[in-house]
């Protein structure tokens, strides 16, 4: 068994901190450190925020095999669920269809899902423009290794807010969050 | 696990100084304390409720090749571990004879006691009814 | 709506001063210790844990030092304690078939299986004041031992159900709901309102209670039985995957008999209310056995009279520190709401003196 964070306490900690950081400030990208080294193909990143927020109160799907399933119940402590029930989704390969995940209700939007993607690169400049709260005028992300469709399917969720799902993109030990809030273009 | 679920940490160490010494562990998790949800069933038998929460502590720990864990009641953080460490080396065929017999068998006899002296107890106060019978 | 005020620093932190004091009592007299609390006022404890909803002795013995014996205080502590602690999961359901029984007894059955037991008891004893017990009192000599033997103890319900007199708990294994994490929400289940009144303040379930036997609802109890002593807890922590014991609680159990007419489906049979507190509370068990049964009128098809049949009204006021929390804010500062009331006030009472010609 891979260990966890090394200061279960205060590394959790920094990565909600970071968590807070990248969700205040869509599109930012920010460093997640101190962090684990989860079993492949878990990045440190993924690990670090799955390991901050997940506990074994939020049901958990991913789709990176079974030493990382072991790694994620033993440290987390989350049961593994299907992916609409899920509160966290960690997809290392294509994600589950957006539109079939937990999108929280009108009565309880803050109950959607929160969906951790790996990602092959994320670079402060690229195609992507986001606005939205938490973004003065425009921010530039470049993200590449989606899935082709993805932004279209995750801007078909916007007319069902306040309900939808928070992206967190997670590569190597970096992050960048894309709240529900956020308008890509 | 049951055994050492209900033995302090002063218990357990004063049993391990009867046994051969535990080689070194590495914590992997804990000791660290929070809370269980008690269940219980209405009338007993029937639908689950959650009744309240209980403190537990639990630990895992390596030993070797060995991965030992437990989950106690309470707060006790020294007992988790010791129980966590004895779990491991139980899992070890040199220690695991000795340990049963310094640790294990020990404190199962004293539970045994403590719960047939309750009881015993309890036996003291159990009525016996005398029925008066009108005879004709 | 309030107003941040500033300036009560000093006088609050004199305030701690002052009530540090108090709660220290006579330097003459030896201090007391949560140890002694815990051991010596054990039921004051119980109850603190159950409406506190966390069990551990230690902290709510704690919580009573520090709360100067005030209960309601005291479990206000231990559950925000408790809320800086992370859950690690469900217990299996306590199986309370297999207590290590202190104390049962039965209203109903005389010679039940298993007999009657009458265990660490208020109910015997005469209610007259020992002042023998108001100084150091020594050791009481041990209580007698007798051979126990190994007669099991069925629950008198289960005794019932096997005649078909009494209406069977369909035992499912369905996820419960959660009072700590989805909130009271209606209309609340069985299983929501048991959790509730568990850890439900003692003296509001015992006036219901009371109440439904005074005629407040169609009631007609009788203790089916009574049962105290330590259960063992199972739980499967997920990093092993299989369930492990992690030791014994102490809970008291009530199953309350009650008669219900039947309907056109159902034939007229027994029903009963069920009550589980942590420790020795017979009182609160007993209480919320009559609660439970009177909450399931609706579901039994009785007509709705009273208050303790009416789940809002029972489940929203039966949390004490919920209701402390309500009725103590009243102290806090209202300066702008009062001063707006006051000014509302003025404008009527002057607008009523012009109305009738009179100069305010």
């Amino acid at each position: 068994m891979q260990p966890g964070f090394s200061d279960p306490v205060l590394d959790a900690q920094s990565a909600f901190r970071a968590v807070l950081e990248a969700m205040s400030h869509p599109g930012r990208i920010i460093p997640v450190a101190p962090a684990p080294l989860p079993p492949v193909p878990l990045s440190p990143a993924m690990g670090a925020v799955a390991l901050a927020l997940a506990d074994a109160d939020t049901p958990l799907w991913h789709d990176a095999g079974a030493e990382a399933g072991d790694w994620l119940r033993f440290h987390a402590g989350s049961p593994l669920a299907e992916a609409p029930r899920a509160m966290f989704l960690l997809a290392t390969g294509t994600p589950p269809a957006l539109a079939g995940l937990n999108l929280g209700t009108e009565e309880a939007p803050q109950e959607g899902a929160t969906l951790l993607l790996a990602v092959k690169s994320l670079r402060p400049a690229g195609v992507l423009r986001l606005r939205g709260p938490g973004i003065q005028h425009e921010t530039a992300l470049g993200v590449e290794g989606l899935p082709e469709g993805f932004w279209a399917e995750r801007a078909a969720l916007r007319p069902l807010f306040p309900c939808g799902l928070d992206i967190i993109l997670c590569c190597d030990s970096q992050i960048a969050a894309i709240p529900r809030t956020t308008e890509v273009v | 696990m049951s055994i050492l679920a209900r033995a302090s940490a002063d218990a357990l160490r004063e049993h391990l100084a009867d046994a051969p010494p535990l080689p070194a562990h590495t914590r992997l998790k804990g000791p660290d304390t929070g809370l269980v949800m008690l269940r219980g069933r209405a009338g007993g038998d029937g639908t689950p409720f959650n009744l309240m929460e209980a403190t537990a502590t639990r630990c895992t720990v390596s030993m070797g090749q060995a991965m030992g864990h437990a989950t106690v009641l309470g707060r006790d953080a020294a007992q988790a571990e010791l129980a966590a460490a004895i779990d491991a080396a139980l899992q070890l065929p040199d220690l695991r004879a000795p340990l049963l017999a310094a640790v294990i068998e020990p404190l199962a006899a004293a539970q045994d006691a403590a719960r047939a002296e309750t009881a015993r107890k309890a036996e003291a106060t159990r009525v016996n009814f005398f029925t008066m019978v009108a005879m004709r | 709506m309030y107003v941040s005020v500033k300036g009560g620093e000093q006088a609050i932190a004199n305030a701690h001063a002052w009530l540090a004091e108090r709660r220290r009592g006579d330097a003459e007299q030896p201090e007391i210790t949560a140890a002694q609390i815990a051991e010596q006022l054990g039921l004051a404890v119980d109850r603190v844990m159950a409406e506190g909803a966390c069990l551990d002795r230690d902290l709510a013995a704690l919580a009573l030092k520090q709360a100067r014996g005030d209960g309601t205080e005291a479990a206000f502590l231990l559950r925000a304690y408790r809320n800086t602690l992370p859950r690690f999961g469900y217990t299996a359901p306590l199986d309370t078939g297999a207590m290590q029984v202190q104390r049962r007894v039965s209203a109903t059955y005389k010679d039940l299986p298993g007999g009657q037991v009458l265990g660490p008891s208020f109910d015997y004893t005469h209610r007259l004041l020992d002042v023998a017990l108001a100084g150091q009192n020594g050791e009481p000599p041990p209580a007698p031992l007798a051979e126990a033997g190994v007669e099991p103890m069925p629950r008198v319900t289960g005794m019932l159900a096997q005649e078909g007199l009494m209406a069977r708990d369909t035992a499912s294994d369905a996820e419960p709901p959660d009072l700590t994490r989805e909130g009271l929400r209606f209309p609340a289940n069985r299983a929501l309102a048991l959790q509730a009144m568990a850890r439900g303040d003692e003296g509001f379930l015992l006036a219901l209670g009371y109440s439904t036997q005074r005629g407040y609802g169609n009631s007609h109890p009788f203790v089916g039985e009574i049962r105290m002593g330590a259960v063992p807890v199972e739980f499967t922590p997920p990093e092993l995957g299989f369930a492990i014991d992690i030791g014994d609680v102490v809970v008291t159990e009530c199953q309350m008999v009650n008669q219900f007419a039947g309907n056109a489906e159902t034939p007229p049979q027994f029903t009963r209310g069920y009550g589980l507190v942590p420790g020795q509370n017979e009182r609160k068990a007993m209480a919320m056995s009559l609660v439970d049964r009177a909450l399931r009128a609706k579901e039994l098809g009785e007509e709705l009279t009273a208050p303790a049949q009416d789940a809002e009204f029972v489940l929203y006021h039966c949390d004490n520190v919920e209701s402390t929390g309500f009725v103590e804010h009243l102290k806090l500062p209202h300066y702008v709401d009062f001063q707006s009331e006051l000014e509302k006030l003025r404008g009527i009472r002057a607008r009523w003196a012009a109305d009738r010609g009179e100069t305010p």
